[in-house]
């Protein structure tokens, strides 16, 4: 049977469901290539909402996604606590030096309300553009990173990994911190327009945690988290593992995982089939040297073994796609998802 | 040999308990049979390559990976001073992460080279190519280990090589981008990559046994 053209929003929505769509839906999580759409600098085009959501809408055009993706960049997070942002004219904008300097500090953090933070009201602002332009027909993305992947931008990654190992209580209340600007954040976002929120939590991925620690602390506080999101969440690894743990994402209340390119897509739908819909697992930083013929097989072999079912998402791994990539290769993913992602999926005689 | 292998078991199971008092201890009983040289360069860097390789078959997570090395670097700087003689610091060796300020695969490396017994300088991050290149010349660095953790950083590799283009500086690259892109570190002219701390060890040990 045929399915009539649907919305991206319905096209989403059902494969959410666990149910089958017209045809898999597209996430292309592109954000600093709107500043080559619109000719302008990366640190340019980051610094006005109008920006975002003018390259957002090109880009959604261009590349029929099936979503808007406002994400600026993960630090801003950490520039509403008063740190710095380093810009680069080829990449994404990082962090700066940590705002925390001794451990001890920690306890004198406080958490930025988010109607008091202008640099948060821009990404607020291009949402709620979006939205106006959207009329409900296009999935908008919010982003949140978790309140226990943060602190590797507050802290740098070696005082947070002794932190975490050594001084629980102030790891605790720094948790605690994170979890009230996250929740603050996230439904800033979900009240300005977006429609869920991707909850990026790579720390807790087993590629840097284990999976006892992740139990005690990551999923401890996934759960308390998503709970108070007024919204659905999708919970992104960023690219690092996350196979292992899905008996315990099930219970975090989440309703998507971003999944990794190192891990195997067959075994990662089947571990969470029917429960958690996949979202990825396309590898960005390859996709920089794939020609066209290279985009399309893997796209059509992630297809052939992920989206019988619905409850798949396809995207890139990382839930960024490099400046690098270009133009062509998105095209030609476009191409391969209507050419190949039609359902029912035609699987190639094994 | 067979008694070191055990005994490695034992400081395996020490450093993933985390239990840097226990880890001490074998070493230091270790130390009644053998020469330090030989608890750096076989004892502890065969347990490090262990933990290592674990990492990468997926069966141990960085943490772990990165509080094993520290434990031994404590460990080890006990019994084997910076300046210790026998320490392998020639031909001069470096570590830097350039362009980006993403510090913790630099430190892994680090640490694991320094409990193995060699001897290294760390030049820091966020570094340009320039101040790079000016650096590895003024302290005539023959290899130079570099981590990175953004895609844009390790693109620039091929420039750097470029410049460096008539020294017999040996560069040695690992990091995400690397790892997602196993083609890439041929791409940008690096002489080797490593995937994770076991590689790069197994890379330097070739690299000093090479030139000698
Ligand atoms: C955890 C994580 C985060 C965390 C913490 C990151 C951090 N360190 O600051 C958070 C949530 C903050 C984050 C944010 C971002 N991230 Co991130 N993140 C990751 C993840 C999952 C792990 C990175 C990490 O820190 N690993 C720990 C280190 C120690 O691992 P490693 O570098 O691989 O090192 C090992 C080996 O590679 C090797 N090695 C390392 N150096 C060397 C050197 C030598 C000589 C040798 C031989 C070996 C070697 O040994 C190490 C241990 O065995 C990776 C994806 C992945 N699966 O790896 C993405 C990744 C690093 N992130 C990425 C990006 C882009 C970002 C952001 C810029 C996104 C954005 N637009 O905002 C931000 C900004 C970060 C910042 N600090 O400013 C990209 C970078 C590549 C790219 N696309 O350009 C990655 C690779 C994802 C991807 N697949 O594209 N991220």
């Amino acid at each position: 049977m045929k399915h009539a053209e649907m919305t991206p929003m319905e096209r989403v929505l059902t494969t959410l469901s666990h149910k089958e769509p017209d045809r898999v839906p597209l996430f292309l999580m592109l954000t600093m290539h709107g500043a080559k759409e619109l000719g302008l600098s990366i640190k340019e085009y980051f610094s006005k909402a109008e920006n975002v959501a003018e390259g957002q809408k090109r880009l959604q055009k261009k590349y029929t996604s099936d979503c808007y993706y406002p994400f600026f960049y993960a630090p801003i997070e950490v520039e509403a606590f008063g740190a710095e942002v380093i810009y680069s004219e080829d990449g994404p904008p990082n962090s700066g030096l940590p705002v925390i300097n001794n451990i001890s500090d920690i306890k004198k953090l406080e958490a930025p309300r988010v109607e008091n933070t202008k640099v948060l009201h821009k990404v607020l602002k291009s949402i709620e553009i979006l939205k106006a332009e959207s009329k409900g027909n296009l999935p908008i993305i919010g982003v949140a990173m978790s309140p226990f992947s943060l602190p590797v931008m507050q802290l740098g990654f070696e005082k947070y990994l002794e932190l975490m190992h050594y001084h629980l209580d102030l790891f605790e209340h720094l948790m605690k911190i994170n979890m009230a600007f996250c929740i603050d954040w996230a439904n800033a976002q979900l009240a300005a327009g977006a429609t869920a929120i991707c909850y990026f939590d790579p720390v807790s991925s087993t590629t840097i945690v284990p999976k006892e620690l992740y139990y005690k602390t990551g999923f401890q506080v996934a759960k308390q988290t998503i709970a108070k999101i007024n919204g659905p969440t999708a919970t992104h690894f960023a690219s690092g593992n996350c196979l292992t743990l899905s008996g315990l994402l099930l219970q975090t209340g989440t309703a998507v995982v971003g999944v990794s390119a190192q891990e195997n897509i067959s075994e990662l739908k089947q571990a969470f089939k029917n429960k958690l819909s996949v979202l990825g697992n396309l590898n960005g930083i390859e996709m920089r040297r794939w020609t066209k013929e290279e985009a399309t097989n893997i796209v059509k072999g992630v297809i052939e073994k992920a989206a019988s079912g619905g409850g798949f998402i396809l995207a890139d791994n990382h839930g960024e796609i490099p400046f690098q990539v270009k133009d062509e290769t998105l095209l030609a993913i476009k191409e391969a998802v209507k050419k190949y992602g039609t359902y029912p999926i035609q699987k190639v005689q094994a | 040999m067979e008694r070191l292998q055990s005994t490695s078991v034992q400081l395996e199971h020490a450093l993933l308990s985390l239990d840097q008092e226990a880890a001490i201890q074998i070493v230091r009983e270790a130390q009644g049979n053998n020469s330090p040289d030989i608890i750096a360069g076989e004892l502890i860097s065969s347990t490090l390559m262990r933990i290592g390789d674990s990492w990468e078959l997926g069966n141990l997570s960085l943490s772990q990976v990165y509080m094993s090395g520290i434990i031994c670097e404590k460990v080890i700087d006990k019994i084997l001073p910076p300046q210790s003689p026998i320490r392998k610091s020639q031909p001069k060796m470096a570590i830097a992460v350039l362009e980006d300020f993403h510090l913790l695969g630099k430190r892994i490396i680090y640490s694991t080279l320094r409990a193995s017994g060699f001897e290294l300088v760390d030049l820091g991050g966020g570094l340009s190519i320039e101040r790079l290149i000016d650096i590895v010349k003024a302290e005539d660095i023959k290899i130079l280990l570099l981590s990175v953790l953004m895609l844009s950083s390790a693109l620039r590799v091929k420039e750097l090589k470029t410049q460096l283009h008539n020294s017999d500086v040996t560069i040695v690259v690992g990091g995400a981008p690397f790892r997602f892109d196993e083609q890439l570190w041929k791409e940008v002219n690096a002489d080797y990559y490593g995937k994770d701390s076991s590689e790069a060890l197994q890379i330097v040990q070739k690299i000093m046994g090479d030139r000698l």
